[in-house]
């Protein structure tokens, strides 16, 4: 028995509505079933979810970790100078195993200091003061709200995370596709052309390529061929520690007698120190017009 | 058959051939690799049997929770609980210090090379060489 032209006019209607009904129901708010079920996996796909429901339950973060629902840095120019912004580098490049590079080319950043020029480059005249251009603005990944790093990734190797707007990087994806380095408006990703910790020979542990220092033996270091940035020291959050960078600032202004250079907190708590510092401060971001919302800001 | 014992007496060159890995090896494969236990710990984060057969799984979710999620604590079968880490739990010095006698010695004899060395650190072992000095 075949469809005759009647039956085939119904099924041939029926299906154009439905198929209509998709847009429009999503278009008046409706949850997407497909979203609603990735949200609900966190991140992990149907089969990875019923594997890890197979295990044993994963416990909780413990409680002295740092939670925060929205992590920001202020970063007050007036506080730095180089002698601390290359105290901040030189620490945060050893605890997370960042080589030093000579060539710049190869060369891995997760925090430096630039100009005034290149870190507002919009808004550059030519006649800031003296103190202002060569003032050394410390920067680093913005950890941006709206993160265009995120959007293109093809594998999600870097994500936000949920839970306090970290962006980032999960080395066992990342296919070293640099999408990521193309879309940042910072420039705050490097990629690893060479092996950034070579070993002499099985065996042996990795070694920094410059000085050959021992790594930190409490962080992972990374392959030739993934892309890296900062992290807002996730790790060190977890356990209860401002990041590495606000540390060193908050003791050499202690030493100094000056303000602390990088103020560390989180957005979203209205009694934090730097919801104050930007209720009683003009700030400034980098590149807002791009509409990343980054969540580093800079007091001048 | 035409050139029947030719034939035969090929197969049976061809199947010596085929199983001369077989027996020829017979009795002589190598003794199954012992791995060294910790001394200090006692008890792994699940019991034995469930480490031998699952760690890998077990590490990927471990992997998968710390990284993507931030959940870095572990409930472990005994009640107590672990920070998620190969760095700084399973491979520290209170358990698993010497990755070259727990973890290289199956991996060496199965073949296996899980690509987790080529970032992770493991503790720094002395030379043998350098001990006897």
């Amino acid at each position: 028995m075949g469809v005759n032209r009647r039956k085939f006019l119904k099924i041939a209607g029926m299906s154009t509505l439905g198929a209509a009904a998709a847009p429009a129901s999503n278009a008046l708010g409706a949850v997407n079933p497909i979203e609603w079920v990735n949200e609900k996996l966190g991140g992990f796909t149907p089969f990875e979810t019923l594997l890890h429901l197979l295990h044993r339950p994963v416990g909780y973060e413990p409680g002295e970790a740092l939670t925060g629902q929205r992590w920001v840095m202020v970063v007050n120019v007036k506080g730095l100078d180089e002698e601390i912004a290359e105290a901040c580098m030189e620490v945060c490049h050893r605890v997370h195993n960042v080589p030093k590079i000579d060539n710049a080319r190869h060369e891995i950043k997760w925090i430096w200091h630039a100009e005034y020029k290149h870190v507002f480059p919009g808004q550059k005249h030519e006649h800031i003061g003296e103190k202002y251009q060569h003032a050394p603005f410390l920067v680093m990944c913005n950890h941006c709200e709206n993160p265009a790093c995120v959007r293109v990734c093809p594998t999600k190797a870097t994500f936000k995370r949920k839970q306090d707007g970290i962006v980032l990087m999960d080395m066992h994806r990342c296919i070293g596709c640099r999408f990521c380095m193309a879309a940042c408006p910072f420039g705050a990703r490097s990629f690893n052309w060479i092996i950034p910790w070579p070993r002499e020979s099985a065996g042996t542990l990795p070694r920094f390529r410059k000085g050959k220092e021992p790594p930190n033996p409490e962080f992972p270091t990374r392959v030739k061929g993934v892309v890296e940035k900062c992290n807002f020291c996730a790790e060190r959050l977890a356990k209860g520690q401002i990041p590495a960078c606000v540390e060193v600032c908050q003791e050499a202004a202690k030493e100094k007698g000056k303000e602390p250079a990088l103020v560390f907190g989180d957005l979203e708590d209205p009694d934090s120190k730097v919801r104050e510092l930007l209720r009683s401060h003009y700030t400034l971001r980098r590149k807002p017009e791009l509409g990343t919302n980054p969540n580093v800001y800079y007091m001048v | 058959m035409y050139d029947g014992g030719k034939i035969v007496a090929g197969i049976i060159i061809g199947l010596i051939f085929l199983t001369f890995p077989i027996w020829y090896t017979h009795g002589t494969a190598p003794p199954r690799p012992e791995v060294k236990l910790p001394e200090k710990t006692k008890e792994c984060v699940e019991p034995r049997a469930y480490m031998k057969t699952k760690h890998m799984q077990l590490i990927d979710l471990w992997r998968d929770s710390v990284v993507r999620v931030g959940n870095r604590s572990y409930l472990a079968f005994n009640g107590k609980k672990y920070d998620m880490s190969l760095q700084n739990t399973c491979i520290s010095a209170d358990c698993h210090a010497k990755k070259s006698e727990f973890c290289d010695r199956c991996h060496n004899y199965t073949g296996v090379v899980p690509y987790c060395w080529d970032c992770h650190i493991e503790p720094e072992e002395k030379p043998q060489a350098e001990e006897k000095h």
